[in-house]
């Protein structure tokens, strides 16, 4: 196929990929139902793969489609499906606009060492060690906290100044929300990578694609072997190199009328640009296919699996640290001993191998309880999502992290099911409680409590003072959300590392009745 | 017209427009107030919200009696929690709707409903069923969520709340009605017309940790005051308040009770959940602050069984 149409193609199907994405995310108002997101969601490559070397099912097979994708029609899931290789086209297409005088990609050396160690080595740190580098560079979670960094608020900067005019005018279709960041150190991650990916795919096309995306780097492989690909027509190449200059992964070679498949991202740009219609995107002769032996090729996979064994020993060694130390404190300060991670999770050890903190829950959850994590699980857990009760609490009738979780870290719960799920257990502390020190009622922690596990007792003349039922409580954090008392609580959530079930609140019947007379 | 020229002009109109309304607000100062109604407390039992509240209405002269043309009320229920009707953990929709429709028969030009919910109020305004009901009978429903919507006022002669942060609405409108929920409270015991009003607040917490009986009393000193309170006593639940666990806490009562005065309204209700008022600390405290009073036997009330 010769058609140019395959390139407006791509732009379309793209165009409309990205704009799902963006809006996903930025679905502050809860407008799209879970389902359609996880739609979304099921071919993302790293997600995908996560969750089914958790569950085993095809529910999760979005990864072998991609795969079978790939063999079939080559490296088309980056222009296609990846949201952060969308996103990079937009701003290449941006920085040719700017630069549209010198800039000229033309064809360059694939960054083989470069690229080839990264993919071996978020593997095996992947296999052996755990999901940490997988987050840091599985191109989903990263475009996923671009979104939730610095996409989303900017968006609830513009509802938020529509809201303010609405408003003027009575008008309350839009509504103010908050806009509170997240501790300054979790942005050093996604920053980083912003100014990364934005200023190679601004100065030069794919090349992160190319050269630091595993996903990007495993497709390449699996596509030296697809059945179709872009290939010159010898007979009608004039070589005026458009195509290579224009080509976006700087893999053209068009003296040898050679195309580097593993780089070739399927953009269809070469096919647009050539004026004598020399390229085109058809099934690969047999010759194509067969590739000679390398022997430094061979020499390099040697060389990095030894690495990699290297760093799973290295790795090995500390393990133990990612399991949250328990850290006692004074008796007045809230004694803490585990951190919350959010229902579903089934245990922080569970969680946090299974997370690649693309934020989607974070951004999704309407309470904005979960935050990413700073420390609470480990230096590498950093982003990973965890309960923060001093800035929010867990909805009782909400499930909805649970249900846009694209790896299985939080597994779907029915409501019914995360009514009863523990994730954290009350603790009261009665120094610290205002109906103590002050001698005056409050009993806000009781009132929120959505189980009365937080109740109140007769205390001193007409008081009264909270006691709890840890039995019924399943953590939900707003009695320690809503406790006024300061610096400390004098109610708090401590983490269950492992959830357990809680138990059902018993209820019974009042004995007061309907009325036949007023009382007054 | 440029692009640019546009969004000056568009910001400018708006401005304008909005400085406008804002000034709206003045309108306040020439409400009405009922003076020659024949009852000081209506209270109705044995029918729906939505026909008790009828049927009391008309006996303190209809909803005329309390509202001009053209005025913006503003009807404030109860919808703090995230939980279905039948719960009676917020005012009854059928009864928000009704009074909503009386409103805007009686000629008001807008009618608001707001709540700064404890539970995430997306959820809240939806599964309260309020939101909808509000909507239906006509009226604007607002959001109260963040601290933006909110305005610092002075409590002059508050003993402990001197300053509070309320909803615009309050200040914006010239009537506020006042339509809680009979409810159980865990530390307060009760949940009635004055304990609602902290629904209108930003900064709750103050009020938990500098006494909150004496809290909820001074901020009925605000000059903004209820023309009307309408509390729901058609569900009440009885234990478990405010949040309530289950059906299980919740008796039907089938009453409604209806005065202009929030003290004496909040007696009357104590008795209906069975609990000596004495014993609400905060009743007692705005009786002697004569916010109103607690001798029931002092009113005119007329009590009507359907």
């Amino acid at each position: 196929m010769t058609s140019s149409l395959l390139r407006k193609f791509r732009i379309g199907f793209s165009a409309v990929v990205l704009i799902c994405f963006i809006f996903v995310f930025a679905d502050f108002r809860s407008m799209i139902p879970e389902k359609y997101i996880s739609y979304l969601l099921y071919l993302q490559f790293i997600p995908s793969l996560v969750r089914y070397i958790d569950i085993k099912t095809m529910a999760a097979g979005g990864f072998l489609i991609v795969i079978l994708l790939t063999l079939l029609s080559g490296r088309t899931y980056c222009s296609f499906l990846c949201p952060l290789g969308i996103g990079q086209d937009l701003f290449s297409r941006i920085g040719g606009k700017v630069k549209r005088k010198f800039r000229r990609f033309g064809f360059r050396k694939p960054h083989t060492i470069i690229r080839y160690s990264l993919l071996a080595v978020t593997l095996g740190v992947g296999i052996i060690w755990g999901i940490y580098l997988v987050s840091v560079l599985d191109p989903y979670s990263i475009f996923g906290r671009f979104m939730t960094y610095f996409g989303k608020p900017v968006i609830l900067v513009i509802n938020n100044f529509i809201a303010w005019v609405l408003g003027k005018f009575d008008v309350y279709t839009f509504h103010h929300m908050e806009i509170r960041g997240f501790n300054l150190l979790t942005y050093s991650i996604p920053v980083l990578f912003f100014l990364l990916v934005g200023i190679m795919s601004f100065v030069r096309g794919r090349l992160y694609c190319n050269m630091i995306c595993p996903v990007g780097t495993l497709l390449g492989l699996v596509s030296k072997v697809s059945l179709f690909r872009i290939k010159f027509i010898e007979s009608k190449c004039t070589r005026c190199g458009r195509c290579s200059i224009g080509c976006k992964s700087s893999c053209i070679d068009f003296l040898n009328y050679n195309i580097d498949v593993s780089r070739c991202v399927d953009c269809f740009n070469c096919i647009d640009i050539c004026p004598e219609k020399a390229l085109s995107y058809g099934l690969v002769s047999s010759k194509n296919i067969a590739t000679e032996p390398d022997e430094s090729k061979r020499k390099f996979v040697t060389g990095s699996l030894m690495m990699l064994f290297g760093i799973s020993q290295i790795a090995k060694g500390q393990e133990k640290k990612y399991v949250p130390v328990p850290k006692k404190e004074s008796t007045v300060k809230e004694a803490r001993t585990s951190h919350v991670c959010p229902p579903g999770a089934g245990s922080i050890e569970d969680f946090t191998k299974h997370c690649t903190a693309c934020s989607l829950c974070i951004t999704a959850c309407p309470n904005n309880v979960l935050q990413p994590s700073v420390r609470q699980y480990g230096i590498a857990g950093l982003m990973q999502p965890v309960m923060d009760y001093h800035r929010s609490f867990c909805t009782y009738n909400c499930t909805v992290c649970t249900e846009v979780c694209p790896t299985s870290a939080l597994k779907p719960l029915m409501l019914e099911a995360k009514k009863l799920t523990q994730i954290g257990k009350v603790n009261f502390i009665k120094d610290n409680c205002i109906v103590k020190t002050e001698k005056t009622a409050c009993g806000a922690c009781s009132e929120a409590c959505p189980t009365k596990a937080v109740f109140m007792i007769p205390y001193e003349g007409n008081l009264v003072i909270p006691e709890t039922d840890q039995d019924i409580c399943i953590g939900c954090g707003h009695c320690e959300y809503a406790c006024p008392v300061t610096p400390y609580k004098a109610i708090f959530v401590d983490g269950n590392p492992v959830h357990m079930a809680a138990k059902k609140p018993e209820n019974v019947e009042s004995e007061i009745t309907t009325p036949v007379e007023f009382p007054f | 017209m440029r692009r640019r020229d546009f969004f000056k002009t568009s910001v400018g109109a708006s401005v304008a427009a909005g400085a406008a309304l804002s000034l709206g607000g003045y309108g306040r100062l020439w409400a009405s107030h009922p003076s020659s109604a024949k009852y000081d407390m209506v209270a109705v039992m044995g029918g729906n919200p939505d026909a008790m509240f009828d049927l009391g209405i008309q006996e303190l002269g209809g909803m005329g009696a309390f509202i001009r043309k053209g005025q913006k009320v503003l009807v404030k229920p109860n919808i703090g929690w995230d939980v279905t009707p039948e719960l009676a953990a917020n005012t009854n929709p059928l009864l928000v709707k009704r009074i909503v429709e009386h409103c805007l028969k009686a000629g008001a030009k807008e009618v608001y409903v707001f709540d700064h919910t404890c539970d995430n109020w997306v959820n809240t305004y939806k599964n309260s069923g309020i939101e909808k009901a509000a909507k239906s009978a006509g009226a604007k429903v607002a959001p109260g969520n963040t601290e933006n919507y909110y305005q610092e006022i002075e409590i002059p002669g508050g003993i402990k709340l001197k300053k509070a942060k309320v909803h615009e609405l309050l200040l914006e409108t010239d009537v506020f009605i006042n339509v809680p929920i009979l409810k159980d409270h865990n530390s307060t015991r009760m949940t009635g017309c004055l304990k609602n009003a902290m629904g209108i607040v930003w900064d709750r917490g103050f009020w938990h940790s500098n006494d909150l009986h004496q809290c909820i009393a001074d901020f009925a000193l605000f000059e903004k005051k209820p023309i009307l309170n309408v509390i729901d006593c058609y569900n009440v639940m009885v234990k478990h308040g405010p949040q309530g666990v289950s059906k299980e806490d919740v008796v039907q009562m089938k009453s409604q009770i209806i005065t202009a005065d929030w003290v004496a309204g909040d007696t009357a209700a104590a008795k209906m959940l069975g609990v000596d008022p004495q014993k609400i600390d905060y009743i007692p405290i705005a009786d002697k602050m004569g916010l109103g009073t607690m001798n029931l036997d002092s009113l005119n009330i007329k009590r009507i069984k359907m």
